[in-house]
Order: structure tokens, then sequence, then C-alpha cells
């Protein structure tokens, strides 16, 4: 077997934004002083007169983003999911939100494998916060060929876009065939017995959990949920009804992300247990990525843990 | 300026006030105030300065402008109604459930509104951003903007003011209604940003500072001498609160508050009163 091809999302995001430069020049790029590290900077290299640093003044940045698209053009902003979401969010939320307009903002660093910066850094509260502004799509690609597709289709939606792309390199999971289209959830594994429901990183180790469980007996859906506004709610709603039990996984707070949206859509469509895994409600630290998901239960082995928690729970 | 002109513009500039009124009294909430003070500046904007089309409120290559201080949206609504971007029996459907005029700027809605404001600070960014996006595409347009003395307190402008420079936005104008009042007092008792001119400057942008906002020659000769920067402007224009209703002028209590029925017969027979000599 071949060598799993290890790619953080955020080169799925520079890369793909730089393919997308050549075919097209309908959009501008800005960055908050990131673009090496948020990897706008490959689409800068490619394309150095439609790029714009807007220095290190993300609020700005929001802005300057809302009046290009004001115009009618397409824009592309970019920053760490910390100073994107959250030092910038009520410009996210009057200037681009409440008019409705088309910009994309590429978020990086997020989640706790932000790694040795710690805590300031690692942000695990970006979906809770851009979950609230109506009309805000937000997808957390769980690869680089997501990545990709969703910067694509991003351009391309109607309203604001927030991307949510991660540091740290992870398994490429998809190959050239996958299909992406904004809004659908991806039933990765069929399975009656329990549905894990897992977005980012979170999904390559649904699929090793897959494994695991199958090996004690137990028959998991993995499904892959990159939209997580408008969330697919058919496919949670079906995964409900046919395998009774759901887990949640998602490389965030437990408060207001994947696992909240999936229970309030079923506490209110169809009552099933939802046991969630993510960041309990703590602040990250500084540390390796790997040892820090070991440390904060963001693995397979994890999401064993809570499956079986899951099924205990059935009516 | 041609003496015609002006009392063209002035009459326009009392019904505007008068439209102000209207709606401010009609909603029973509303900022009269500052939107009494930027009607000159406003009104010279929509009738003399811009490259737009009532008829055509989309289109692409319009001049653009941010009421930054989105609470002085009456002002604005009066003048694009003034205008002919919409009926003036609107105005006094503002602030209501079910009327377009929301209590601030929604560019989603209203036809003539280029940008949603209200949250101090982020209009201007939107404005240079709409800068920049003339220059990139080539579109060609021009921008203008309108701050507040006192929403420059929010570090969002300087920001905004720091990129437009760096960037050689000359395609952008920016006022600053400098009537020294804001909600909790003079601005020089509150946060002062004063001197305003020279942070302006100290950021790169050409200023320029006018005695009398509210008279439209040094409106327009403001306005001329931008066209030539090669840089963005600021226009430091010294203003009236209240300008044209007599108890509310420089009065801070007028920023946010509405006239009851007999303030508003008041304040409209002053402005009647005002319009009949102009007109003359």
């Amino acid at each position: 077997m071949s060598e799993v091809k290890m790619v953080a999302t955020r080169a799925g995001f520079g890369a793909a934004l730089a393919e997308l430069g050549a075919k097209r020049d309908d959009f501008i790029v800005l960055d908050a002083d990131l673009a090496a590290a948020t990897q706008t900077g490959v689409f800068k290299k490619a394309f150095p007169d439609r790029f714009y640093d807007c220095g290190i003044a993300e609020q700005n940045m929001m802005g300057i983003a809302a009046g290009i698209a004001a115009t009618g053009k397409k824009v592309v902003c970019s920053s760490f999911a910390m100073f994107a979401a959250g030092r910038a969010y009520e410009q996210v939320r009057n200037s681009i939100g409440y008019p409705h307009l088309n910009v994309v903002i590429g978020a990086t660093h997020a989640g706790i494998s932000v790694g040795e910066d710690g805590a300031t850094h690692q942000c695990c509260e970006d979906i809770a916060l851009m979950r609230t502004i109506p009309g805000m799509t937000i997808i957390n690609p769980a690869d680089e060929t997501e990545a990709k597709l969703a910067v694509e289709a991003a351009l391309d939606q109607d309203g604001p876009v927030y991307m949510r792309f991660g540091r740290l390199a992870v398994p490429v999971i998809f190959g050239d065939d996958y299909k992406f289209e904004i809004g659908k959830g991806v039933e990765l594994k069929s399975g009656s017995d329990v549905t894990v429901i897992a977005t980012g990183l979170m999904v390559n180790e649904a699929l090793q959990a897959y494994e695991m469980l199958k090996n004690e007996g137990i028959n998991a859906r993995i499904i892959n949920i990159h939209t997580i506004k408008p969330l697919d709610k058919d496919i949670v709603i079906k995964a409900a009804k046919e395998t009774g039990a759901i887990v949640t996984a998602e490389e965030h707070s437990v408060i207001g992300g994947l696992g909240s949206a999936v229970s309030e859509v079923l506490s209110e469509e169809y009552p099933a247990p939802v046991v969630k895994l993510g960041v309990y409600d703590v602040f990250g630290h500084s540390g390796a990525a790997p040892k820090l998901l070991d440390e904060f239960g963001l693995r397979a082995v994890n999401i064993v843990e809570k499956a079986k928690k899951a099924i205990s729970m059935k009516k | 300026m041609d003496a015609a002109v002006k009392k063209e513009l002035q009459i326009t500039a009392c019904k505007v006030r008068m439209g102000i009124i209207e709606g401010v009294h009609a909603a029973k909430s509303g900022h009269p105030g500052g939107s009494l003070s930027a009607t000159e500046i406003l009104t010279y904007l929509y009738f003399k300065q811009m490259n737009i089309d009532p008829e055509n409120p989309k289109m692409e290559n319009r001049d653009r402008f941010v009421l930054s201080k989105g609470h002085a949206a009456p002002v604005l609504y009066s003048v694009l109604a003034q205008r002919g971007f919409f009926s003036e029996d609107l105005l006094p459907t503002l602030r209501k459930p079910d009327s377009i005029l929301q209590g601030h700027p929604d560019m989603k809605h209203i036809p003539g509104v280029d940008m949603s404001t209200g949250s101090l600070g982020q209009g201007i960014s939107a404005a240079v951003g709409m800068a920049l996006s003339s220059k990139h595409f080539g579109t060609g347009f021009n921008v203008y903007a309108l701050l507040g003395d006192g929403e420059i307190e929010e570090g969002q402008v300087w920001e905004a003011a720091m990129f437009a420079a760096n960037k050689g936005l000359d395609n952008l104008t920016v006022f600053v209604d400098y009537n020294n009042l804001q909600i909790d007092g003079t601005i020089d008792e509150v946060n002062s940003a004063k001197p305003i001119d020279k942070k302006f400057e100290a950021f790169n942008w050409k200023t320029i500072v006018i005695d009398d906002g509210n008279d439209f020659e040094q409106i327009e000769a403001a306005l001329k001498e931008a066209e030539s920067a090669d840089k963005p402007v600021a226009i430091i224009a010294k203003t009236v609160k209240g300008k044209g209703v007599s108890y509310m002028e420089n009065q801070v209590g007028w920023h946010g508050s509405a006239p009851n029925d007999e303030l508003y017969e008041q304040a409209m027979a002053e402005l009647r009163t005002k319009l009949a000599e102009l007109e003359k």
C-alpha cells in the first residue's frame, strides 16, 4: 500500500487560489500580514497585482472586503481563525453578513492543532461565532482535496462564506473522483449500529474509528459534514432514524459547533442520543499538535468510546 | 458659485431638513442633530458632485457614497427622496416595521444606499474597499464617505486611513462632520480626537479644513481642491449640530431624540419660513 500523502488544508486553500487565479480573473485576495502562514502567499507569488496586504488590521480587512463585494466584485480575505472570526466578529456580522455580501473568508490555523503557539491562537470558537450570523455559509474541509473543491464552490456561492482550514498536515483521504457540493453531507461508510458525524481533521479519525468498531462487531455509519451551515438536516435525521445513536466529532468547542448544530436539529425533528466529541470548554496550551490531539481526546480511540456510550443510551 | 445655483441648493437643503424632521417625528426616535449638521454636504454630493442616476441606482460605474456615521440615516433618506430615488411619502415611515427605511442604512432594500452602515468605524473601511475595487477593476468611479467627529474615536477608522494612503487611493474623499458634539457631551469632554486634520495628515492624507460645512460655496471649493490630490482626501467640515432648527442648534440633547408634536410644529414652521424666504 502506498504511503498516505500528508497535506494541511491551508495548503489546499493556497493552491486552489493559485489554480483558480489562472482560470479566472474575477476575484482578488486580501490578507492581514499572514500570507506565508495562511498560504495566500502562493496566490500572491503567482498574481502579485491581484493581491492586497491589509497589514495587521483584520477589522479593516473585513470592511475592505465588504466594500469590494458591494461593488459587485469577488474577494477572498484571509487570516487566522482567531482573528477572522474572533477579533473581527462584529465587522463580519454587520459589514458582510447583514448586507449578505459575497465575501469568502479563508480562516486558517483553526483549532487546537495550531500547536506550539498556544491558547491565544488556538481558536475553538469560530464555528460557534459564525453560525450565529444569518445567511453565513460555513465550510470545514477534511483534507486537501475537499479544501480545493470547497474554495472554488465558495467563490460562486451567494452570500458570505466562512472557510475553516488547519495548520497541521493531515492525510489526503479523498481521490480525484470525490464529489463536493455545498450543504450536502457525505456518507463515507454505511452502518446501522451508530453514526459518527465528523468534520475537518476528525473525519480521518472517524474512518479509523470505523475499523476499530468493526473489529469489535459494531457497524458504524460515518458521515462527513463539510458544510456546517447550512447543515444537511436530511442526512442527520436519516442517520438518527436508521441507527438510533449519534456521535459528533470536531476539533472545536462542544459549545456551538457541529455537535450543537446536530443536537439542535435532532432535538426538534427526531430526538436521539447525541454524544459530542470536541474541546470541552477549556483553553488549549502549547505543544506539538499530535500530542495535543491525544491530550484533548480528539482521536479515533475517543470516538470509539463515545460510540459505545451513544449505543448504550439507545432506547 | 452662481447665485441661482446656490439658491437652488439652499432650497433643496431646506426641503431635506423638512424630510428629516418629518421622519424623526413620525418615528418618535432617530438622530436629527447629526442629520441636520450634514445636510449641505450630502445635498451637494447628491445634487452637484456625484455621477449617479436615480432611474438606475445600481449603475455599475456610479460614484459611491458611504454614510459611515450611519445614525444620520434621516438625512441620507431625505436627500435620496429629494433626488428621486424613492418617494418623499416614504420618509414618515422611518423606523416603522413595514418600512424599507431602517433605523440605519440598509443597502439591500433602499434604492440609492450603497452600503449598510450603523456600527461606527465600519463604513469608512467599506468606502476604502470600494475605492480599491474601482481602481483594481478599472471601473473608474469615485467614492465619498461621511464620518462623524465622535466616530473617529473608533480605531478601525485609522486602520482604514492607513491602508487608503498606502494604496494611493486618490479616488476617495472623506468628509468629517465636525459638529463638536457626541452623545455624552462635547468631543473634548468625552475623548477628543483633535487635532483631526493633523491626524489625517500624519496618516498621509491630503487634508482640507472648511470653517463652515453648512456653506455650499465652501463645500464646492473643498471638493474642487480635492480633485487634484494624488492621495485620499479628508475634508474636515466644521458644522453646526442641529443646524436649521433653532432649538436644536449646538444642543447635544438632540443627538438622538425626536421632537414632540409641539416642537415638531415649531421646527416645521421655521423651515417653512426659511423656504418661503428662499423661494421669494
